[in-house]
């Protein structure tokens, strides 16, 4: 079982002065947000500045060490962390530093062309439940067979874009070439094989900066690398155990990735305790296929790495479509487990309702929330948005479990003060809780409830078409 | 050696650059004796010069060892369908878990079964219906038989699932003796066993269920589901006389689901007659509950938890609720690989938790489901990982 880090634990490791200099009140509420992954040991500053906590600080750093170490690659502020994970399964506790996403470029186009894929990566974003999701590093692949080429192109996207980089080479010499350009700016060396290692190795220890180690199917020299790296003192590295997905192969990957994670969590194996790399970009090198059917493959075949343990993809599909379910499965994969997120029930106001408004109610389902309220605004029309508990699930999920019920709506409203308020009392329910209508009228005297469209999306059409004439006859 | 030349050494290895003209003279003082030490130290010019110089030269070689541990539990294998020998008129039938180990841990076991894909089928057209999966079935919408042969022959389904939409109260409120008609008819045009799905309401549900399954007595069908406000009692006896499985929706909710598989089965249901439905949450609309609670499920149930030791159904269909499956919107990209991509990446955030049962929607959707299902399941892989050029993809032009 993984050891999950225990605030007393923390805490023993703490000057335990409650000197509050990290923004806590006391040393015990520092060490549960540490145990929680909330905030990080090093925001204890006189644990790492006063030389009398010397012991201690060397047993907090053990300690606080996740079993699969969190690597930085960039420089502030535009650093990416990936790994820094306790946990196999993300029941037993939130997981963090969501897996980045890297977009590939090559080295031999010109300068234009790459500026223009590089930026438009870079300023790729997605709304989604009040969060912008986006993409967070540049692969560039050596294509060329130039190191000077390779070492061109990396200085293009290091003056253009602001993205951390993994320059990808196995090829000692364009390395080092790249390096002495962006070697400050620490991208991630990708890649250190049984073939090259000596000199990347050395590479990375020369520049600081991390390094992924490649061994594609062979676990055994995988294990070898990063111990013979780990005693070298070179601990920032990212392990690639290689992405096959053609045939039946997949079944594999997805075998090598769980037992590299397991080893780490559940048998502390620390010469595997880094983080996993995954490139779906390999669907592109498959004769087979066109190029639609690449596309969806890259596109699941990325979701399925990430669900299982991949903390970095290299991605070379750039389609909104492609990317959607990734971004989004990674923001549903990356909250706390514990609390769905919801908005507080209650009433809002939209526009400025006055006493003749309608009145539209939903769940307290964080997206829901934002979905109608927005539909109601583009609407046009001053309303007020009843939000019943709906224990933080969907419309539809709430309605099918009976945890939103007619008399949770009834509930709502009357606790509201709408009732008295209004003059004219028009209830808009969603689509998807239409069944509840017949109750919830008995349930609301004087009240006129309609039942809304299954999505919001449709608010504004059905304001137009039925609301605005039930409102004048009301 | 002198405590002036250990200074010395380590005010080289400090510093990035080395100038010689800056060193000349300890340089040659040092030549006599140090030079070798001096000299690497100087080739190396690196910050990590001194770690460097106790370097580990050869690669140590390790071996990996296979995270395997032992589970106390197993998960029931579920029969679906009977053939005549069988005291059922099904001319294939279909076995569903029997897992030993989480899901897809091939290196403690392969799958024993591979996971199902059964396609939606409605005995009324229903509204809405999203556009790219309304053109998949846009000529058999009225026909339930054809909509299954479908779904059978030409999309490659495992199974069906029957959704008696119109035994709704809210909707049609078709008595059970008239839903039976499309049951009938759907078991005569397949001769593969099939899911029946009721309308949701639990009153109704019961009523419709206790007729059908003891009209097709011995077909050991599927009934989805059994929810906590059914009559649990009654429900877990009629499935059971007439031989049926029966599926058991819980909503996200761990205790939920001990709660029901414990009343069922004390009622008299068979644990291998039991298949879990934890509530599948469309992609970005709550999927991430589902997820967790489908693998605490498994988990538990491999732990020794008898009550969550049953195949997990997931209804991936649910995904056509997210917009972002089928609205148009023209920066999203085209609805007709956004929508069936979306249904797939809802079906296999279930496939890697432990479902084993899917239901779902669009063809093209269930075709890759069921590829991935076949490739993760096939108890030897037939590629050799050796032979794909994997670190190609560094130089592959595209």
């Amino acid at each position: 079982m993984p050891k999950i880090l225990r605030p007393l634990e923390v805490y023993g490791v703490l000057p335990q002065t409650n000197c509050g200099e990290c923004g806590e009140s006391t040393c015990m509420a520092f060490a549960a947000k540490v145990a929680d992954g909330v905030v990080e040991i090093t925001q204890c500053r006189p644990l790492f500045k006063d030389p009398k906590y010397k012991s201690k600080l060397q047993k907090a750093l053990e300690v606080t060490r996740p079993p699969v170490k969190a690597v930085t690659i960039g420089t502030p502020p535009y650093q990416v962390i990936v790994g820094g994970k306790r946990v196999m399964y993300r029941h037993e506790l939130t997981y963090h530093n969501p897996t980045a996403i890297a977009i590939d470029v090559m080295d031999d186009v010109d300068a234009d062309p790459l500026i223009k894929r590089a930026k438009a990566i870079e300023s790729y974003t997605f709304e989604r439940i009040g969060q912008q999701l986006r993409l967070n590093l540049i692969a560039l692949r050596y294509v060329s067979g130039n190191p000077e080429k390779f070492a061109k192109a990396a200085d293009v996207l290091s003056k253009n874009v602001s993205l951390p980089l993994i320059l990808c080479s196995y090829s000692p010499d364009a390395m080092e070439e790249a390096l002495t350009v962006v070697g400050d700016k620490r991208p991630l060396i990708y890649a250190a094989t049984r073939n090259n290692w000596k000199e990347m190795l050395d590479l990375a220890s020369k520049y600081k900066c991390p390094i992924a180690i490649s061994s594609p199917g062979d676990l055994n020299t995988l294990k070898s690398l990063a111990s013979t790296f780990i005693s070298t003192g070179i601990e920032d590295i990212v392990l690639d155990p290689g992405t096959f997905v053609r045939g039946d192969s997949l079944a594999e990957t997805i075998n090598i990735f769980t037992m590299l994670r397991r080893a780490a969590i559940e048998k502390e194996d620390k010469s595997v305790g880094f983080p996993l790399m995954a490139v779906p970009a390999v669907v592109w090198m498959d004769p087979e296929g066109d190029e639609v059917e690449k596309k969806m493959k890259e596109s699941y075949v990325a979701s399925i790495m990430m669900t299982r343990y991949a903390d970095l993809l290299v991605m070379h599909s750039f389609d909104p479509w492609v990317l959607m379910p990734l971004l989004v499965w990674r923001q549903n994969i990356y909250t706390d487990p514990r609390v769905p997120p919801s908005v507080k029930p209650g009433v809002y106001e939209i526009g400025k309702p006055t006493d003749v408004s309608p009145v539209f109610a939903t769940g307290n389902f964080a997206l829901t929330y934002f979905l109608v309220r927005g539909d109601i605004e583009n609407a046009k029309i001053d309303a007020y948005l009843v939000v019943a508990d709906s224990e933080g699930l969907s419309v539809e999920s709430s309605v099918a479990g009976r945890r939103l019920t007619a008399d949770k709506f009834a509930e709502a409203i009357k606790s509201s003060g709408l009732n008295q308020k209004l003059k004219k009392k028009v209830l808009v329910i969603p689509g998807r809780a239409a069944r509840l209508s017949g109750e919830l009228e008995e349930l609301l005297s004087g009240w006129k409830v309609l039942v809304g469209p299954r999505d919001s999306s449709a608010i504004p059409e059905f304001v137009e078409k039925v609301l605005k004439k039930e409102m004048e006859s009301a | 050696m002198s405590k002036e030349l250990l200074d010395l050494l380590k005010l080289l290895d400090q510093a990035s650059e080395l100038e010689l003209h800056d060193v000349t003279i300890e340089a040659e003082e040092l030549a006599i004796e140090f030079l070798p030490v001096v000299m690497q130290t100087m080739a190396v010019t690196a910050p990590e010069a001194a770690a460097a110089l106790k370097k580990v030269i050869e690669l140590k070689m390790e071996k990996f060892e296979p995270p395997v541990i032992k589970y106390s539990g197993s998960i029931p294998e579920v029969q679906i369908g009977a053939t005549r020998a069988e005291g059922g008129t099904r001319g294939k039938v279909i076995k569903i878990g029997g897992e030993t180990c989480p899901p897809f841990y091939r290196f403690e076991s392969p799958p024993k079964n591979r996971p199902i894909i059964a396609l939606d089928v409605f005995d009324q057209p229903i509204v809405p219906l999203a556009g790219p999966v309304k053109s998949a079935y846009k000529d058999v919408l009225e026909d339930p038989a054809e909509w299954a042969k479908k779904a059978i022959q030409v999309y490659g389904a495992d199974l069906v699932s029957l959704h008696l939409v119109s035994t709704d109260p809210t909707l049609k409120d078709t008595p059970p003796q008239e839903a039976a008609k499309a049951v009938e008819r759907v078991l005569q045009a397949v001769d593969i066993p099939i899911i029946i799905g009721g309308s949701g309401n639990p009153q109704k549900d019961l009523q419709v269920f206790q007729y059908l399954a003891e009209m097709t007595a011995g077909e050991r069908l599927v009934f989805a589901s059994a929810t906590i406000d059914m009559d649990l009692d009654a429900i877990a006896k009629v499935i059971s006389k007439y031989g049926h499985n029966l599926v058991a929706l819980a909503f996200m909710d761990i205790n939920q689901a001990k709660e029901l598989s414990r009343k069922l089965t004390e009622a008299g249901l068979p644990k291998d007659h039991l298949i879990l439905d934890p509530t599948t949450g469309a992609l970005g609309y709550g999927i991430e509950y589902s997820f967790s609670v489908m693998e605490r499920i498994r988990l538990s149930g491999l732990m020794g938890d008898e009550t969550l030791q049953a195949p997990l159904s997931c209804a991936a269909t649910n995904a056509w609720a997210a917009r972002e499956a089928w609205m148009k919107v023209d920066e999203w990209g085209p609805r007709e690989y956004r929508g069936p991509l979306w249904e797939t990446t809802t079906a296999i955030v279930g496939l890697l938790a432990g479902a084993d049962m899917f239901m779902m929607m669009h063809p093209l959707a269930a075709k890759i489901v069921k590829g991935l299902a076949e490739i993760l399941s096939k108890p030897k892989l037939d590629t050799k990982l050796e032979e794909i050029d994997y670190s190609d993809w560094v130089s592959m032009r595209v």
